[in-house]
């Protein structure tokens, strides 16, 4: 035994003898809820917004190295495969954003009734597609103006 | 039940001894409290990030010096990427410790502190060294 965790595992059957306790039932005994599927969700959130800002980080790095670095990294962010990317990461980091203030909440002690869990999760749904588009109209919105103004001087 | 799962115990203890003696919970809340706060950290800094991108959409690189040279978005800039990645690194730290288990656990765990260490590190180079670059503006 090398985990803590095993030694709750193991309980008396009624004649004394060890046995190891039974396991909670794997994923695929519960029937599905918005609330599973977000609480996964904030997760992997968390880590695509980890990788991204990796990403903004070489962004960085390339604007401090000078010009010649910064335009290699133009050609990814113009792509339009860079641009699914940027969306993508911008969609993680407003749902990890709304996520973990409903985690604050909760742990302040706020709107932690399942009831109102259970209100919440189409909000927390409604409001990460709402501003995720929002920001990325503004995003693409004010880099089309400034290459247009650009181009016009 | 299964008679090849019945656990064995070469000790004589009381299970809650046993319990004890393996380690308790360690750092107790500490974790869980740091994450918290260094998440309350990033919603300002956040909302000042969203902003400074819509600043610099489709800007040229030019455009990003001047922008970086200014001390105030510098600091910003530095609070944000330190916070950043202490925070990454608690939250992938709770991910290691949910599925990996026995002896890959630090490895594991040592491999996710390096690399956070290190991007982290990389990136405050980079944001003093767009900080510290001598100013453009005064020698056009």
């Amino acid at each position: 035994m090398q985990d803590v965790r095993d030694a709750l595992y193991i309980g008396h059957r009624s004649d004394g003898t060890l046995t190891r306790r039974p396991m909670s039932p794997h994923l695929q005994v519960y029937r599905f809820r918005l609330s599973m599927f977000l609480s996964i969700a904030n997760r992997a959130a968390g880590v695509a917004a980890a990788a991204g800002a990796t990403l903004g980080v070489c962004w960085l790095n390339a604007a401090s190295k000078g010009p010649e670095s910064f335009k290699k990294v133009q050609k990814v962010t113009r792509n339009p495969l860079g641009k699914l990317a940027l969306a993508g990461w911008t969609l993680a980091l407003v749902y990890h954003f709304v996520a973990g203030l409903r985690h604050l909440a909760w742990d302040a002690g706020y709107r932690f009734e399942k009831k109102e869990i259970n209100e919440d999760g189409p909000v927390a749904v409604g409001v990460t597609i709402g501003a995720t588009l929002v920001l990325l109209a503004s995003i693409f919105g004010v880099a089309a103006c400034r290459s247009r103004k650009k181009k016009a001087s | 039940m299964n008679a090849s799962h019945t656990p064995r115990i070469d000790v004589m203890r009381s299970q809650l001894g046993r319990a004890r003696g393996l380690g308790a919970g360690k750092a107790g809340v500490d974790h869980w409290w740091l994450e918290r706060m260094s998440a309350v950290a990033l919603v300002p800094l956040s909302g000042w990030f969203v902003l400074q991108v819509l600043r610099l959409a489709g800007a040229e690189q030019q455009d990003v010096v001047e922008w970086g040279g200014k001390p105030a978005n510098a600091s910003m800039l530095l609070a944000l990427m330190v916070l950043t990645f202490y925070h990454m690194q608690l939250g992938l730290q709770v991910i290691i410790d949910d599925y990996v288990h026995g002896k890959a656990h630090l490895p594991a765990s040592l491999l996710l502190k390096g690399a956070a260490l290190l991007i982290g590190l990389f990136a405050v180079i980079a944001v003093l060294k767009l900080a510290l670059a001598p100013s453009t503006r005064a020698a056009a």
